[in-house]
């Protein structure tokens, strides 16, 4: 592959600049035990592009100390010898166009040499042809949903750090900030091709093992690859800003073998069979509440808060609004199809008939909102209401 | 400040005559000192958000502040430092100093001049009551992308169009008139090649200002237009591109970006001369340089948009054409080096702030050229490593150059000698605490932080941590310096200065009498 012959291209270097700043980072990590798992640099990465990108970066890093050693150099010589306290008379001597002309040129040439292998690895990064797998990537305010276009599969992947963890009620687990309830999952050895869009705002989707990062542009879609060496999870992060809970919508990508991956896809085949079921089964109104609250918490407390106090007026306080105390129609309404021209989006596409009905019930009787008596509405309401 | 005390005998006394005569001054040093005040102002402000920034960054998890007035913080902070305070410090400098230096009476238009500053405290007295007004305040980055800043835009957002227009209309006004004073009042003798270099660069900006100004104006009055109007210039769905907003908005900001550092570079190309006691190093080369770097800034603006989606073609381009922008950068700062080779040197305060200037503002430069490198910008793009970069070019760049600045000149503005000895603090503990703050950030961002996020995962600790310790040092620092600036200008004591204050100051400015009188070279001087 033309990716992997440019990776040996400088490897040498990588070699040299790595040993240079291992030698720095050991010798940091020695005097001061404390900064050994200090994270300081890029990571080489899980993709043939990846380490490309790193390999560049050391690269372009090195000439960048290299030429900084020696201008600086050059001017504490200055400051320390040429000092007027010392005796120093000034030379008068303020031009020298051979010299200035030679320090024009010669960093021109590095450019020139560095813009090389620059380019060798912007047009690998391009090339998203015989793809394998083909996922595409669709940014909401703040989630992401992830489309197996040949396998049929298609789910929401939400940020799975609890609320309390958030507000410092609960002390935080490893991977606070960086899990999610149902993460990316990808064969190793295949080329994957993601196709990149957005529902409402600019998003990024970006996972720095896989030295992938490409804006989600509604209207638009955009193009990127991987192709992961070694099975593993993989994390990363919304980096275009996306609104109030754009730091709050990570992504997660567990690269498996392709047998597992395989079991994986028909897994999820099984599980969509068992959701339509579900639609069609009636819970109690104990069942509806508790599966409420999980389900409220985890899509909707976001922006209507935990006690659905809301941050208005942008998202409305939930408790005791027209909505959740009037009649039952326009409640499922807005939900399942949202309000054109606000943040709440048409949740009937991304959520189930059963937590939608859950989330309904829920939002009907919490926080007092069941004074005149909230009511209870079934997974087939839900089904009904979308039908219309 | 003594030139005031000199007319405070045919001017009338009283609150309203001390209001009228600020509110309607056509002198360009008056009105240089309300440029200078009003972005010392602005500074506090937009400081003070920043502390707000690093504090709630302190550690994990949501402490202060809601994220989504977290985004307002870093919006307005972000707007604020720009317009408010590296823009008008410049402008009031040139005020000052550009007259002076070319031995011109005034600036050439000085009605147009009042007007110029005048219209800035309202524009950013309407961006900040958007603070206090119902609903959030603009909270999408002091970028403005569409479709957040349009369709999901709070409706304060209209407040920050109509004050952007104010500002562009402030800073257009002020750019022609710098133009025209230089174009038009240099005195006999003052030919373009003997300008001082600092007066070269301002001509230089004001055109970049004249050239991109109307064009922001353009991009948020299609925002406007998106909003209000039914048009769909950023809407996808109606036939429109979101990207094209973002395409208007770089080409305006990359000149902006020069906009913001060349009157730096011209800075600090008066003061290491002065206190190298040596010539400026290719003096040619240098407005050049200048030149080169401000016709590169028109062709590289996509670089800011290399994970956007543009084709390969458009990415080579702009990752050829910025890495280009290193040569005329790399001439100046060898030069600078080459004019304190075999020089004579002091270290006044701001001799010391022009040598931070030259290493931290190259150290910006190199991670400039890192993003140029479209593959690695795939990892850098919109993480801490960016605003690591623009930070340094910013802070001890623009920031730095205008501390140096004022300790220059403040002597011969007022007729006092700054306190050196509060200066020299100021200095190193500005100079320490911004790398504090502004060092780990790239560490940050290389391990994968990225930016404008309210909270952060765990791994990003401790260097979050560092650099909030270190913001809050700096923003305390800045303190003295306000301190000892304000201590000079209202001092009664005087210091009977020479007319040339720094022992090796070249330049028609230090010709005149120390403290200059409100009224210079109302006669052109000879320049030989």
């Amino acid at each position: 592959m033309k990716n992997k012959t440019c990776g040996v291209r400088f490897n040498w270097l990588s070699r040299i600049s790595l040993s240079l700043i291992g030698c720095l980072v050991g010798l940091l990590g020695h005097v001061t035990p404390a900064f050994a798992d200090l994270k300081l640099n890029m990571l080489p990465g899980v993709t043939p592009l990846s380490k490309d990108i790193y390999d560049l970066h050391m690269v372009i890093l090195l000439i960048c100390v290299f030429i900084g050693v020696v201008v600086f150099g050059v001017m504490f010589y200055s400051i320390i010898k040429h000092r007027k306290s010392k005796g120093a008379i000034p030379a008068q001597f303020h031009e020298n166009t051979v010299v200035e002309m030679t320090w024009a040129i010669i960093p021109l040439i590095i450019l020139v040499i560095m813009a090389i292998p620059a380019t060798i690895v912007i047009r690998d990064m391009h090339d998203t042809a015989d793809s394998e797998v083909t996922i595409k990537i669709t940014g909401y305010q703040w989630k992401w949903k992830y489309e197996y276009l040949d396998q049929g599969i298609s789910y929401f992947s939400n940020l799975s750090t609890p609320y309390s963890e958030i507000h410092n009620e609960k002390p935080k687990n490893k991977w606070y900030l960086l899990e999610v309830d149902k993460p990316m999952v990808v064969p190793v050895g295949e080329k994957i091709r993601f196709l990149i869009t957005s529902n409402d705002v600019i998003h990024s989707w970006w996972v720095p093992t896989l030295g992938v990062k490409k804006d989600a542009v509604p209207g638009f879609i955009h193009e990127a690859w991987a192709k992961v060496d070694k099975p593993g999870t993989y994390r990363g992060q919304c980096t275009e800003l996306c609104g109030a809970n754009h730091g709050f919508m990570p992504i997660v990508v567990i690269a498996k073998s392709k047998a597992e991956f395989a079991q994986w896809v028909a897994q999820q085949h099984g599980d969509k069979a068992k959701q339509v079921v579900a639609s069609d089964k009636s819970y109690s109104k104990d069942e509806l509440m508790k599966m409420g609250k999980a389900a409220y918490d985890k899509h909707c407390a976001v922006c209507h808060k935990v006690d659905g106090s809301g941050m208005p007026p942008a998202f409305p306080a939930l408790k005791n609004s027209p909505v959740a105390t009037g009649p039952i129609a326009k409640h499922i309404d807005v939900v399942v199809k949202g309000v054109s021209g606000t943040a709440m989006q048409a949740f009937g596409s991304q959520l189930s008939d059963k937590d939608l009905a859950a989330i309904i019930t829920y939002e009907r009787n919490a926080w007092g909102n069941n004074k005149g008596n909230g009511g209870m509405v079934q997974p087939s309401d839900v089904k009904a209401a979308k039908g219309q | 400040m003594s030139e005031i005390a000199e007319h405070t005998g045919t001017r009338k006394k009283g609150f309203f005559a001390w209001i009228a005569r600020w509110l309607f001054t056509t002198n360009h040093k008056e009105i240089g000192t309300l440029y200078l005040v009003l972005s010392g102002i602005m500074l506090l402000v937009g400081g003070s958000m920043a502390m707000l920034i690093r504090a709630e960054l302190f550690i994990p998890g949501l402490q202060l502040v809601q994220p989504d007035f977290f985004n307002q913080m870093t919006t307005m902070h972000g707007l604020i430092m720009v317009f408010g305070v590296v823009m008008p410090a410049f402008v009031g400098l040139a005020n000052w100093m550009i007259p002076m230096m070319i031995g011109a009476p005034d600036m050439a238009l000085p009605r147009l001049n009042n007007w110029s500053f005048w219209i800035l405290p309202f524009a950013f007295t309407i961006l900040s009551s958007t603070l206090f007004l119902e609903g959030p305040a603009p909270n999408f980055g002091w970028t403005m992308y569409a479709p957040l800043s349009t369709t999901f835009g709070p409706a304060s957002t209209d407040y920050l169009i109509f004050s952007v227009h104010l500002m562009g209309i402030s800073s257009i006004m002020g750019a022609i008139n710098v133009i025209a004073t230089i174009l038009n009042l240099r005195a006999p003798g003052m030919k373009m090649m003997r300008l001082p270099i600092f007066v070269w660069s301002w001509l230089i900006t004001a055109f970049l200002l004249i050239a991109v100004m109307p064009v922001l104006a353009g991009a948020v009055t299609m925002m406007l237009m998106d909003r209000h109007f039914g048009t769909s210039f950023f809407n996808a769905a109606g036939g429109g591109d979101p990207l094209l907003f973002q395409h208007i908005f770089w080409f305006f900001g990359h000149p902006e970006v020069y906009i913001m550092i060349l009157p730096a570079f011209g800075i600090i190309s008066e003061i290491l001369p002065t206190f190298s006691r040596k010539p400026i190093f290719g003096y040619k080369f240098m407005v050049y340089a200048i030149a080169c770097i401000a016709f590169l800034s028109f062709i590289v603006w996509a670089h800011h948009m290399f994970v956007s989606g543009i084709p390969m073609a458009a990415e080579l381009f702009f990752m050829y054409a910025t890495m280009l922008i290193a040569v005329p950068t790399g001439v100046k700062v060898f030069n600078w080096v080459s004019t304190m080779f075999k020089g004579s040197l002091t270290f006044e305060t701001p001799m010391l702030f022009a040598i931070a200037f030259v290493i931290l503002f190259t150290i910006g430069g190199f991670t400039g050229l890192m993003l140029a490198i479209v593959p690695a910008d795939y990892q850098y793009h919109d993480t801490y490593f960016v605003v690591g970069h623009f930070h340094y070019v910013l802070v001890p760049g623009a920031l730095f150059s205008i501390f140096a600045a004022i300790y220059y000149w403040l002597p011969k503005w007022t007729g006092r000698m700054y306190n050196e000895r509060l200066g020299k603090w100021h200095f190193w503990l500005s100079a320490i605490s911004v790398n504090i703050t502004f060092f780990p950030m790239h560490f940050l961002g290389l391990t994968g932080m990225p930016r404008r996020i309210p909270d952060y995962a765990l791994q990003f600790t401790d260097f979050n941590m560092i650099a909030s310790i270190g913001a809050f040092i700096f923003g305390l620092t800045q303190l003295l310096f306000l301190y000892n600036v304000v201590r000079t200008m209202f001092s009664r004591r005087t210091d009977n200065l020479p007319d040339n204050v720094w022992e090796g100051a070249h330049g028609l400015e230090w010709t005149l009498p120390t403290p200059a009188p409100a009224h210079t070279f109302a006669l052109p001087p000879e320049v030989k």
